[in-house]
């Protein structure tokens, strides 16, 4: 059998003192020798290595090149019936991060600390709504199966009609809020016309759109936690608290850690419900990093090189995100 | 439970305890849920739950309710002459793009799905079964494309498809859902393959299966229904993707229905009538579907994180 193929567990570990030991040999022995034992696996991941190559590879390179330039629409070039326009941008270096960075531009960090507000608040919400949702449904309920479905709705629902649903109820003219409020004979508000009362807006909408999905990852989870656990607790005299906090919480880590990761990522990108609630036409108040650069690159004027710019840096603050929290999982883990 | 009872407890902690002594206050984190409950902590949660389904279900409803309240309902809420009718959904399905628009959608979730779970599956199987340089690698690529924010890519895609004409195509929007359909669909089913035994593998290999016949003739009829509710998920993500549609998409007869409900309410219109019809019209199907496919959803969204 020439593949290497894994017995359940540990056998990564197993194989490498096998390999190091040996006499080097010289780079084409290795190689040949690699190329034999594992060629069926390669054969079996290369359309995916192509693909992403290039469809994510070329194209995530060309957009670090062109946030290293001054593109915008007007010097992109291109081609229109049959004359070619050749591009005339110009490469700057580091200009634009510097630009963004330093402040200068002016739009950076106010978005990037409303983005964190709006990452930070809906992942909270979903979280905590999520679980204490879930801890109910987890009981012997009467119509659990009823319930299930209709709080699984707002998932089922494409998230570009929840936003439009929304902005329907928020709307100003015979908006269901405002007519509520008409009629307990309180002022109206401007749901999505005020800036704050914008954010407070989409992270409703958001909430309300991602909560299904934890309820539904969490409720896995609880029912994964084996009832001996909570019989010991209790036996020992442990109170309902301790039992959640003791028992309930450290079992749901595992799907914890990764809903939240997920979720994180996620509402940090998340895109339809801001451009889609707030519209194109209400300012930048309300943008996130992702919508903004959005905008910067597809409406009026469309600046190639700042979006760009932008999308990498939210990407690099992403991955730093990801890792870091990677590592303290770890660090828990080992602490236990 | 209560700590007064807890010292003697193995016979009151097998036996039903008297219900009507458990405080509401304990009732939501309280888990042993055989045992019976005061019918006050019932009440208390069954009015909890209710309260979070209205909150789910009730924009759903009202959407329903406006679209049958005829082009102009919509302006008025509490005016409640005028019954109920359907032209608003005469309106979207014979004076609007919406059918062609949805007949987009599909065509482009659909060629997404297949292109996804087709090229993904193979890589999903080998990563799960075998051990090979590159692989954890791969792995972590397949965890960062997901992060990818649209805005880092969206750019060079609009530029480079419009280089090759792939601007306004329906096979430039597959294309660029590709970019993260085929590594969610690898990262999903390397999750399914590995709750299929690897005894099964073995078994085949001693019958004189290469490890592609492996994959062909036993993995992949295994994992059936992990192909479907991947597919289901990268249809799902196609078809509510709103930003490459917006941004690729110009005229208005190649749009899928993210890009086309825009044209209905907008700076300058507001048919809410067409809307909540084209959105009930959407909603019913997708909501059908998806109920069928959500068990097996979760678990392999997060079966790939907690292995890692």
């Amino acid at each position: 059998m020439t593949t290497a193929t894994v017995p359940p567990q540990g056998a990564k570990r197993a194989d490498r003192p096998a390999e190091d030991p040996r006499p080097r040999r010289g780079l084409p022995a290795r190689l040949k020798r690699s190329f034999d034992a594992h060629w069926y696996a390669w054969a079996m991941v290369v359309p995916v290595v192509i693909v992403l190559g290039v469809l994510v590879g070329y194209p995530l390179v060309r957009g670090v090149y062109l946030s290293l330039t001054d593109a915008t629409e007007a010097n992109m070039g291109g081609t229109y019936g049959v004359n070619h326009i050749p591009a005339t941008y110009k490469f700057l270096g580091l200009d634009n991060y510097w630009n963004i960075l330093s402040g200068e531009e002016g739009m950076f960090y106010p978005r990037l600390l409303w983005t964190l507000v709006w990452t930070a608040s809906c992942v909270f919400f979903h979280y905590t709504i999520g679980l204490g949702l879930a801890l109910l449904l987890n009981r012997d309920l009467r119509f659990r199966g009823l319930y299930r479905i209709l709080l699984i709705l707002p998932w089922a629902v494409p998230p570009f009609v929840a936003a439009f649903s929304w902005r329907l109820m928020y709307n100003s003219e015979g908006g269901l809020f405002n007519t509520l409020l008409a009629s307990v004979g309180m002022e109206p508000v401007s749901w999505l016309g005020d800036p704050l009362m914008q954010k407070v807006s989409v992270v409703a909408v958001n909430v309300w759109l991602g909560v299904p999905f934890m309820m539904v990852a969490l409720l896995g989870g609880l029912q994964s936690i084996p009832r001996e656990l909570h019989e010991a607790a209790e036996m020992d005299g442990a109170t309902a608290w301790q039992r959640f906090r003791h028992v309930t919480l450290p079992g749901l880590r595992p799907v914890s850690s990764t809903v939240i990761l997920l979720g994180t990522i996620w509402t940090f990108n998340m895109f339809p419900i801001i451009y889609l609630v707030i519209g194109q036409n209400a300012g930048d108040d309300t943008d996130i990093l992702a919508t903004y650069a959005f905008d910067l690159a597809f409406s009026s004027v469309r600046d190639y090189a700042q979006s760009a710019t932008y999308g990498v840096i939210i990407l690099s603050m992403l991955l730093v995100f990801a890792v870091f929290y990677r590592r303290l999982l770890i660090r828990q883990e080992d602490a236990r | 439970m209560k700590a007064p009872t807890t010292p003697t407890a193995p016979a009151t902690a097998a036996v039903p305890s008297p219900a009507a002594a458990l405080p509401a206050a304990e009732a939501p984190v309280r888990r042993r849920g055989r045992d019976e409950r005061g019918t006050g902590a019932s009440v208390a949660l069954h009015l909890t739950v209710i309260t979070a389904c209205l909150i789910a279900v009730f924009p759903l409803v009202w959407v329903l309710w406006i679209s049958l309240r005829g082009a102009d309902g919509w302006k008025d809420p509490r005016n409640l002459s005028g019954g109920l009718d359907l032209t608003n959904y005469a309106h979207v399905l014979g004076d609007t793009e919406f059918l062609t628009w949805f007949g987009n959608s599909l065509i482009v979730a659909f060629f997404t799905t297949l292109l996804g779970v087709f090229i993904a599956a193979s890589s999903g199987y080998a990563i799960s079964r075998m051990r090979f340089p590159g692989q954890k690698p791969l792995m972590w690529v397949f965890l960062i494309t997901q992060m990818f924010p649209i805005a880092v890519l969206i750019v060079p895609i609009y530029n480079i498809f419009s280089d090759l004409r792939l601007v306004d195509s329906h096979a430039g929007l597959v294309l660029a859902y590709c970019s993260t359909a085929v590594p969610f669909c690898a990262w999903m089913l390397k999750g399914y393959f590995d709750t299929i035994p690897h005894e099964i593998d073995e078994a085949g290999r001693v019958d004189g299966l290469t490890p592609f016949g492996t994959f062909y003739r036993l993995a992949l009829p295994l994992a059936r229904p992990g192909l479907a509710v991947t597919g289901f998920y990268a249809f799902i993500t196609a078809w509510g993707e709103v930003a490459y549609a917006t941004a690729l998409i110009s005229s208005d007869e190649n749009k899928t229905l993210a890009a086309g409900l825009q044209t209905f309410v907008g700076q300058h219109t507001s048919n809410w009538g067409a809307m909540t019809a084209a959105s009930v019209l959407i909603t019913i199907p997708a909501a059908l579907v998806f109920f069928f496919a959500q068990k097996g959803l979760v678990s392999g969204l997060t079966a790939g994180g907690t292995k890692g």
